[in-house]
């Protein structure tokens, strides 16, 4: 590697780099297209199901096709398109807005992405060979029972992917503790590096919970265990409470990093320092300890017995109170500001009563006795799309609007931009507002068809005329993406007025982001020298040599040797070939954790004389 | 913008509004006009939380309005800066302190209502039913009376009747949304709930937890009839004759073709606690075919010759001998004449 990366090269080559790089950046330009690409497999599952609930019925798919459609629809929106595309923008953003030349574990980082991407590749291979049908929850006696394999490749990709994620978790929480440049104490970290740090511990250990639950499903389906087998005095209760004390928290780990973006817009378009900071930050610290102390409100109706149900309820619904200091926080940061709506901080305006409705109906759930007619109906299914559509995915496309001069030094069409959110918005409050009324009517989730003459026939419809809205917004803004990249106008350094390190740092950003690393002398530290300086940060370091670590494939084969152990697993109690795949997957696997522990490599230095010729 | 945003919102919310008030939903299946105790239990502390919520959302939108209005940049304002503030100690105290008291308010009557709900200290007095969930019908057993009714529960109206739910299988989700709320039928213990009708009628219920490819057709009924014809229906379903010879000659056949064709291994008529598919007695007072059809001779007749073409992934597909068209027709016609109860649902109310 050398500092001339600009210089054209092979399509070869460029593979190459991809596959082994370690660099954070392109980790996580990695992240989001492949988080966009099974964004857009998650979308179509979902207009198929919105298709069949058209009118009464219908008979477009097959039940059997339509649970596995559900199924699909939440597990790969969930794990394969919502957070990857959120860890992608921690790793364009967070090592830039505290300093860092790249994350404390490069090497781990990228064996982090690819094995989520394998896992996704995992799971959507199963479309070929009977795709799992017991909902995204998976609750067992219906996952152990489920015929084919499908529930098989669930389980496997959902653990490759799992370990991925905890990879990422526990390096952003050592980057944010060790990497912070001279005078980024933590309560002058921005906002987004913030709930970056939280999300990560919540990572670390809610993940674990799920490892557990998916390997107890592994046995029972793979191995013949029973820990699920109420015949053979197993309990299959046990699996909604791991699921859910992962799955809770889970949620916040999706919404926290949209709170980030959203904090970081906030205060850059209302030209504005974040209001009540230090509250900002408790309110996050209090949303992810609450995360974990609710996970039951999942199943008020299972029979937990009162005592329990009262005491999750209350905990639940305190969850509102930092909720609420967030929202308040955010809407004094326009107060008195001056507010610039760019498509940006359209998306992250549409957040805030799209939003505000989704923790409404989470408080209503939250009360127990109301959760016993809401439970289980497109009450819910309407609840958790405002929260994950109105506050993770603006979030997202917001973050995107923001972050794309960073990325790609392009700023994404206005106009263009503009259009696809109005479509977006529109379908999205279609679609998803009336299914509160659907659900009250009596229209419970995960139903394949509704009945003739039951009243819903009105409320579905409109529900799916919403549901094309979307697709046409989600249309319109993969053309904006195709325009910017071929017409679009370069970027500048800082497009937007920006308050955080990323926008100090030159366009196109160098591999090892700073030079010398800068002096951060406050919260907002590019603001604060716009404001007392000339605009640019003070180095904090003299101009020395940079270490830099070196990019390296075993990152990509040991996830191949995991992949096709994966595989073996899957189907080893059915054909004995499959050991094969499975013992010399893991010998690949195992193989690359042995080279890579033996093996020294100490990485490169980036010479002082180097990094004097290049003109900022 | 704003304003045309304000403009898309106020229409959406309207029209969206308007089209709910027209229709609260099917009389007998909505949660939203209760006609039992615990569906009223829950919709009262669904609209509590729904003022609440009302409130909050107003004052949020209100504020939220206001700064778009007033500090939108406006032309000239480019290099304005506004002054940067860092918080305001009393504004953060208050929005944290209201919260905390409207989920007090909000909390109290949960937790109470939780309680009453799970009280169970009438049981031993009162009507006690084992509900079981299969894929995909639901058995109700009648404790202590050697009643056993499949899809179509009978109570009476006015008083508390103890479910105690289980399921056989996968995990099912008991729930007469116009009756009451939900509880989990699961595999590994008995769940007790309480309803109380207080009008008769014929309500909808459905499983509302994922349970396998036929889970959205695993309706029932609810059948809430006053005290006096529940007691006559008592009676009646107690006197069923699983042996008695129908008068028709189509239906003796039907009667020999059930024995025959092994269907008696599976469907007990009489109160026989063989319950490995659904109980027949009565059937011709059944309110559905299978949950969903309505109650004709072809849709019978279809059922039997194709159980899977109706409910995917039946557990009756393949488990009995090949019918001819005319063998449905004679058992077809041996079930409809099972007219068992003088309650019928017809002459409690439509559904």
């Amino acid at each position: 590697m050398s500092l001339a990366s600009a210089q054209k090269k092979g399509f070869g080559a460029i593979l190459w780099d991809y596959l082994t790089t370690v660099d954070h950046k392109k980790i996580g330009v990695m992240y989001i297209a492949a988080g966009a690409f099974f964004f857009i497999l998650g979308g179509i599952e979902s207009l198929v199901i919105r298709v069949q609930l058209m009118v009464p019925e219908n008979d477009f798919v097959s039940a059997g096709l339509y649970n596995e459609m559900i199924t699909m629809h939440g597990t790969t929106m969930i794990f394969f398109a919502a957070m990857p595309i959120l860890l992608g923008f921690m790793n364009v953003a967070v090592p830039l807005q505290i300093g860092a030349r790249d994350v404390a574990f490069p090497f781990l980082n990228a064996l982090g992405f690819w094995l989520f991407l394998f896992g996704g590749i995992l799971l959507n291979l199963s479309w070929i060979f009977g795709a799992p049908d017991a909902g995204w929850t998976a609750y067992p006696p219906l996952s152990t029972q489920s015929p084919g394999h499908g529930t098989d490749f669930y389980v496997m990709a959902l653990q490759l992917s799992g370990a991925g994620t905890l990879m990422g978790g526990i390096n952003f929480i050592v980057t944010i503790v060790t990497m912070r440049a001279p005078g980024m104490t933590y309560m002058r970290m921005p906002l987004f590096s913030w709930t970056t740090f939280v999300t990560s511990i919540l990572i670390l250990f809610a993940f674990p919970a799920f490892t557990v639950a998916l390997f107890l499903l592994m046995f029972d389906r793979m191995f013949d265990s029973a820990f699920f087998d109420i015949a053979l005095g197993g309990n299959a209760v046990i699996w909604q409470h791991l699921f859910w004390i992962f799955a809770h928290p889970e949620v916040y780990i999706l919404i926290l990093p949209a709170f980030g973006i959203f904090s970081e817009i906030f205060s850059v378009f209302s030209k504005k320092r974040l209001f009540g900071y230090t509250s900002m930050v408790f309110a996050t610290f209090l949303i992810a300890f609450l995360g974990f102390m609710v996970w039951a409100h999942h199943m008020f109706t299972v029979g937990l017995g009162s005592v329990a149900n009262a005491i999750f309820a209350v905990g639940t619904m305190a969850i509102a109170v930092p909720t609420g200091i967030k929202i308040f926080n955010w809407l004094a940061t326009m107060w008195g500001g001056s507010i610039r709506i760019s498509t940006a901080m359209l998306w992250a305006l549409a957040f805030i009563p799209s939003f505000t409705i989704g923790g409404m109906t989470g408080v209503m759930l939250g009360a127990a006795t109301a959760d016993y007619q809401y439970h289980d109906t497109y009450f819910v299914v309407a609840h958790f799309h405002y929260v994950l559509v109105g506050g993770v995915v603006f979030g997202i496309m917001a973050g995107l609007h923001y972050w794309w001069p960073l990325m790609f030094r392009r700023v994404l069409n206005e106009t263009l931009g503009k259009l696809a959110f109005w479509l977006f918005f529109i379908g999205f409050h279609l679609t998803f507002f009336i299914q509160h009324f659907l659900g009250l009517m009596g229209m419970p989730r995960r139903y394949w068809v509704f009945l003739e003459d039951q009243g819903l026939d009105l409320g579905n419809l409109v529900s799916t005329i919403g549901a094309f809205f979307m697709a046409a917004g989600a249309i319109v803004f993969v053309i904006n993406i195709i325009y910017t990249a071929v017409k679009g106008e370069k970027a500048p350094q800082d497009p937007w007025n920006g308050r955080t390190l990323e926008w100090a740092v030159p366009s196109p950003t160098p591999f090892y982001n700073f030079k010398q690393l800068p002096l951060v002398r406050g919260l907002d530290p590019l603001w604060i020298e716009k404001m007392e300086g000339n605009g640019k940060l003070t180095a904090a370091e003299p101009l020395n040599d940079i270490h830099m670590p070196n990019g390296s494939i075993i990152p990509f084969v040991m996830t191949v040797g995991f992949f096709i152990a994966s595989l073996g697993f899957i189907y080893q109690y059915e054909y004995p070939i499959a050991y094969l795949a499975l013992y010399g997957g893991m010998a690949i696997g195992i193989g690359g954790m042995i080279v890579r522990s033996l093996k020294d490599d100490h990485g490169y230095y980036v010479r002082k004389e180097e990094l004097e010729g290049e003109v900022e | 913008m704003k304003s045309r945003m304000g403009k898309v919102k106020l229409f959406l919310l309207f029209g969206i509004t308007s089209l709910v008030l027209a229709a609260c939903g099917k009389e007998n299946l909505t949660s939203l006009d209760p006609k039992g105790y615990g569906a009223e239990s829950s919709f009262n502390i669904m609209m509590l939380s729904l003022i609440i919520m009302i409130g909050v959302f107003l004052v949020v939108i209100v504020i939220y309005t206001l700064a778009l209005i007033r500090f939108r940049q406006k032309k000239g304002q480019e290099n304005y800066i506004p002054k940067q503030v860092e918080g305001n100690h009393k504004l953060e105290v208050l929005w944290t302190s209201i919260p905390i008291l409207l989920v007090l308010i909000l909390a109290i009557p949960t937790v109470i209502s939780v309680f009453d709900l799970a009280d169970e200290t009438d049981a031993s007095s009162s009507i006690n039913i084992d509900v079981t969930g299969n894929q995909y019908w639901w058995n109700f057993d009648y404790t202590g009376e050697e009643i056993q009714t499949s899809q179509d529960l009978y109570i009476p109206v006015g008083e508390k009747v103890y479910l105690h739910v289980k399921s056989s299988d996968v995990v099912h989700s008991f729930w007469v949304p116009t009756i009451s709320g939900k509880i989990d039928a699961n595999p590994e213990n008995t769940n007790t709930m309480y309803i109380e009708a207080y009008e008769e009628g014929v309500y909808w219920g459905k499983c509302a937890e994922l349970c396998g490819p036929s889970h959205s057709l695993m309706d029932f009924k609810v059948i809430a009839v006053s005290p006096e014809k529940y007691e006559q229906w008592v009676a009646d379903m107690q006197n069923a004759d699983p042996e008695e010879v129908p008068a028709e000659a189509v239906a003796q056949e039907g009667k020999e073709l059930f024995e025959s064709k092994s269907c008696i291994a599976c469907h007990a008529i009489g109160s026989s606690p063989n319950a490995v598919g659904p109980n027949l007695t009565n059937y011709a007072n059944r309110t559905t075919v299978a949950g969903i059809k309505d109650v004709t001779k072809e849709n019978l007749v279809e059922w039997l010759l194709d159980p899977e073409s109706i409910k995917p992934g039946n557990l009756m597909t393949g488990n009995y001998p090949e019918l001819t068209e005319d063998e449905a027709n004679s058992i077809a016609e041996y079930l409809l004449q099972l007219d068992h109860s003088e309650v019928t649902p017809q002459s409690i109310g439509e559904w």
